[in-house]
Order: C-alpha cells, then sequence, then structure tokens
C-alpha cells in the first residue's frame, strides 16, 4: 500500500504514472531511474508492500553529500509536479507465487490515486523473438482501448510499431490462434491484460534485449518514452544517477594478473 | 544456449522468472500450496506474561529494541550483555522453511529467534536471529513482531553478518581492512552512528533490510550495524569489530566490557568443534 512520506497526502489525480516492470535487464527500472535522476524528482511516498524482497540503501540519486544518507526502500514514489508526472521505482524482484497479489495491489493503487494514464517501461528476451520480430526496431508497445482512444494521433505521428501476436508454438501449429507472449516481461502482460480487462488506461513500451550491460538499452527505452511525453528536451543529455556505479562488481585485485 | 565445450545450458534472466502463477491449479495443487503457506505462517510465543499482557489489548513497551542477525553478531550480544544474567527470555518466533533443522517444526523447539527483556529495565529488549528466514517470511515477521511493540520513542538497533564478497567497492579489498562495520539509518534516527554509512552502490538484504524498510516507513529511529567479514563462520575478530556499538547501547543497558575476551574464545571454540571438517 502507498504510505506517504511527508506531512500532507500525496495528491496524484490526472498525473501520468510511470512505472517499470522487473524484467530483463533490469531495463525498465534503468531507464526509472534516468527519469528520476535527471528530473531531480522528489520523494513522496513508499510502496509498502510484502511482495517485493526486502532490500535497502542510501540515496541512489544523491549529488552530493549532504543528501547521500537517505534511505531508500525496495518501491517508492516520486513526482515532479510541475509535469504533471509521477513514478513507481521497484527496486527488487517480486517473491515467487506472489504475481497476481502484486499486481492487484498496483491495480487497487492506480484506480485510488486517479492518474490519467499509466505507462509500463518493460523488456522481452531478445532470444525469442519470431522472424518478424527480427526484423526492424527493437521496440515496441501496447495501450489498452481507453487509453488508444485518446493516443491514436500521437501514436500515428511517432510511428511507433505495436507487440505483434505470435504463436504459441511458431511452426508447429499453423492454425493456433496468435496471441500475446512477453518472454521475460515479468508481470507486464498480466498487468496489459488486467487493464485491458478493467478499462485502465494503460501503456506499455518495452524492447527486446538480452541480459548484459543494459545501459544502452534503458536510453533508447527512456528516448522513446521521451519522444511521446517530452520530459526532457530532445537534445538534453539524461543524468546516470550515482548507483550506477559497480554494475559489474568491486576493482579487481592487483595481483590476479 | 550452447557453451564453448557444446553443452546447452538453459538461460536464466537475472530479472525474472517465468509466471508460474498462470499455470493451471487443480484442486490437490491449491490444497498442498495452501498447507505449504500454512506452515511457513511465522508465529510468536510469548511467556505467560507477556501473553497475558497482550491478551488484555496492550502492547509490550519497549524503548529499546536490538536485534542481531546472524552467529557473530548474536554472540557479540551474548558475551557483552547477555552474560550479565540480567535477562529474561519471553519469547521466541518460529519461521519454519526449507532450511530449518530437521526437529524444529512450526511449533518444535530450537528455533533461533529468542526474545530477551532485561530484569530491571523491561523497555530494552534484545533479539538473537541465527536461523534463515525466507525472503517470503521477513515481511511477515518483522510486521507480527513490531505489532506487538510500543513504537513510540523507540529506538531499534541492528547487528548483522554479512560477507566482504557482497560489499562492492572500486578499490580492491585487501584481507587486512576486513572485518569493518558500516551503517544505515532511517530518517527517524537522528542520533550519529559509530561508523561510517554504507556507500553507494552497495545495499542490505534479509532480516535488517525488512526491518530498517518498516521503520523507514513508519518514522521509527532504526539504525543497522552491518559487519562485512571474510570469515565465513563465527570469529572472534568479527564478534570484536562490533565493540563500538557498546558506547551506544550503554546508555541504556549496563554493558560488561571486562569479561570480553574469554565470553568471545568460548563462542568460537563450541563452534570450531561442530565445523571439523578441515582440520
Amino acid at each position: 500500500m502507498f504510505i506517504s512520506s511527508q506531512d500532507s497526502p500525496a495528491a496524484f489525480k490526472d498525473f501520468t504514472l510511470v512505472m517499470p516492470a522487473v524484467a530483463v535487464g533490469n531495463v525498465g527500472q534503468l531507464a526509472v531511474d534516468l527519469i528520476v535522476s535527471t528530473l531531480n524528482m522528489s520523494r513522496v511516498g513508499y510502496f509498502h508492500t510484502d511482495c517485493l524482497i526486502p532490500m535497502a540503501g542510501n540515496n541512489p540519486y544523491a549529488s552530493g553529500k549532504e543528501d547521500a544518507e537517505e534511505l531508500h526502500t525496495p518501491a517508492e514514489v516520486y513526482t515532479a509536479a510541475e509535469l504533471k508526472l509521477a513514478v513507481l521505482q521497484i527496486r527488487s524482484p517480486i517473491i515467487q507465487m506472489r504475481s497476481k497479489k502484486f499486481r492487484q495491489q498496483l491495480k487497487s493503487w492506480i484506480k485510488a490515486s486517479g492518474f490519467s494514464r499509466t505507462v509500463v517501461l518493460s523488456s522481452s528476451h531478445a532470444y525469442q523473438r519470431d522472424d518478424q520480430q527480427l526484423q526492424g526496431t527493437s521496440l515496441r508497445y501496447l495501450m489498452t482501448p481507453s487509453l488508444l482512444a485518446a493516443s491514436a494521433d500521437a501514436l500515428k505521428e511517432l510511428g511507433w510499431r505495436e507487440m505483434e501476436r505470435i504463436p504459441a508454438f511458431p511452426g508447429v501449429d499453423a492454425d493456433a490462434e496468435p496471441r500475446l507472449c512477453i518472454p521475460g516481461g515479468g508481470i507486464t502482460k498480466g498487468l496489459y491484460t488486467d487493464g485491458c480487462a478493467e478499462d485502465l488506461p494503460l501503456a506499455v513500451l518495452l524492447l527486446f534485449c538480452s541480459e548484459g550491460d543494459n545501459i544502452p538499452d534503458a536510453f533508447a527505452l527512456v528516448n522513446h518514452l521521451n519522444d511521446w511525453l517530452h520530459l526532457e528536451e530532445p537534445s538534453s543529455k539524461w543524468k546516470i544517477p550515482t548507483s550506477w556505479s559497480l554494475l559489474f562488481g568491486s576493482g579487481i585485485p592487483p595481483a590476479l594478473f | 544456449m550452447a557453451t564453448f565445450f557444446g553443452e546447452v545450458l538453459s538461460v536464466y534472466s537475472r530479472a525474472v522468472e517465468e509466471d508460474e502463477e498462470e499455470l493451471e491449479e487443480n484442486e490437490e495443487d491449491e490444497q498442498i500450496r495452501r498447507e505449504l503457506e500454512e506452515k511457513r505462517t511465522v508465529h510468536l510465543h510469548w511467556n505467560p506474561e507477556v501473553s497475558e499482557l497482550l491478551r488484555a489489548g496492550n502492547k509490550v513497551q519497549c524503548s529499546s529494541f536490538i536485534l542481531a542477525v546472524g552467529h557473530n553478531a548474536a554472540s557479540f550480544l551474548s558475551a557483552y550483555i547477555l552474560a550479565s544474567a540480567n535477562w529474561d527470555t519471553v519469547g521466541r518466533a518460529v519461521a519454519w522453511n526449507e532450511r530449518s533443522r530437521s526437529g524444529t517444526g512450526p511449533s518444535g523447539e530450537g528455533s533461533a529467534c529468542v526474545f530477551y527483556r532485561h530484569k530491571d529495565e523491561p523497555a530494552v529488549l534484545i533479539c538473537h536471529v541465527t536461523c534463515h528466514i525466507a525472503e517470503d517470511q521477513l515481511f511477515q515477521w518483522t510486521e507480527k513482531v513490531f505489532g506487538y511493540l510500543q513504537t513510540r520513542g523507540l529506538t531499534v538497533t541492528v547487528l548483522s553478518d554479512s560477507s566482504v564478497a557482497d560489499y562492492k567497492t572500486a578499490d580492491y579489498m585487501c584481507s587486512s581492512s576486513t572485518p569493518f562495520l558500516r551503517s544505515l539509518r532511517s530518517s527517524a534516527f537522528s542520533d550519529q552512528p559509530v561508523c561510517p554509512s554504507l556507500e553507494q552502490p552497495n545495499i542490505i538484504t534479509g532480516l535488517p533490510a525488512a526491518v530498517l524498510n518498516h521503520c523507514q516507513v513508519h518514522s521509527i529511529a532504526a539504525v543497522v550495524y552491518q559487519c562485512y567479514s571474510d570469515v565465513t563462520g563465527p570469529d572472534s575478530i568479527t564478534m570484536d569489530k562490533y565493540k563500538p556499538v557498546l558506547t551506544k547501547l550503554g546508555r541504556s543497558i549496563q554493558v560488561d566490557s571486562s569479561r570480553s575476551t574469554d565470553g568471545l574464545c568460548n563462542f568460537v571454540c563450541i563452534s570450531e568443534i561442530q565445523s571439523n571438517l578441515y582440520i
């Protein structure tokens, strides 16, 4: 559930919510980190839930010594009121068998808060693309009918590619009904199908990637989002947070060589 | 994915497991899952005095809650604080999971989360946690324990063991610099910790993280002292590293610095007898 970290309750009415899905390469989460760090967003509360693995650390967006020692939790909400933007950052994996519960908690909060739209940043396994998905851009989108109605013109102008429906077993059963598959996408598909069923204005932006150095993927995704939401000037740079250091481990012992 | 030697390995994402909940469950599976969930529930058992207090709708008065997670942390508290024999055992928490030793069922003896209360200062509570609390039990453990405590004016201190392998730093850590202490505190904690703050990009996980999250979200003053050591088992040098914390704890309870070395040796020797695989 959402617990405000300020004296007054947070107001999200008509805000756009951007949130990541914990997915392959953690691309959504990295992209959200870039948004919070660049726009210097303020934390307004915590998403306190039993569905995420507990973790804690100091301020991942610290700009200096003054704000370095501020504790941060696995799921927090940040806002940039001037942009009517709210961001939910999720920092740890969902506990096994609690995905459905977590999705329900998210949906309840989204509905209660009155967000005008929700954008889920996600990713999917690049190695599981079928032949048509291998060609062209690796970025895809999905939109629930209620959001599609409002954003049809913007989508046409952007020329985005919708996530394809593919047969469950390509090449094996040619008559099978194509269906939506987002392998490696965590709760993305669940959120989207729930959004369609419950008439939530929800969009998914994802890209195909593999595990590795996913920083370029995060930049690609956040730039793609920026083309639509115009959070930053296209020419400005996204600010990498201090928590992105040592992503691949500590310094190497000199005696190793 | 094929390796250089021609084996085919499954590819796992570091972020994502396949969503098992989408699989259809029959009634028998559902029943097994429910029974497992029940078995994994965290149970708290209090002594009669505390049980009666709680039954009357009151909460346990607590101004200082000291939690030791890991063998070195627990042994340190035992040697320096609990050895004074002014402590009563008031309760225990049982959390059965796949790593619980056999014979410690949901209501069995031998559970390793023991609560002690000071005889003269009943508002000071200590808890030893030397068993493994699984990921899905951490939140529940924390909510249940704190649900019984009066949290107004409460300060929580957590001592936690960790491996130096989990500590990330740009400069290589040589063995002479371990063990060392790092701290993390909630926003409501206004006192000065006894050691440097945990640097980016390091994080803490497990029970210390769950407790700190709870305290942060509910504005309770809390500090975690994480001791990074290159020794995996009980070790007197690692235990000794927690000593600076005594200056803070000593304000609310009597600490016994004089018996330290003998006390620590007792704990280390006991453990060495059990793990004699590599003599």
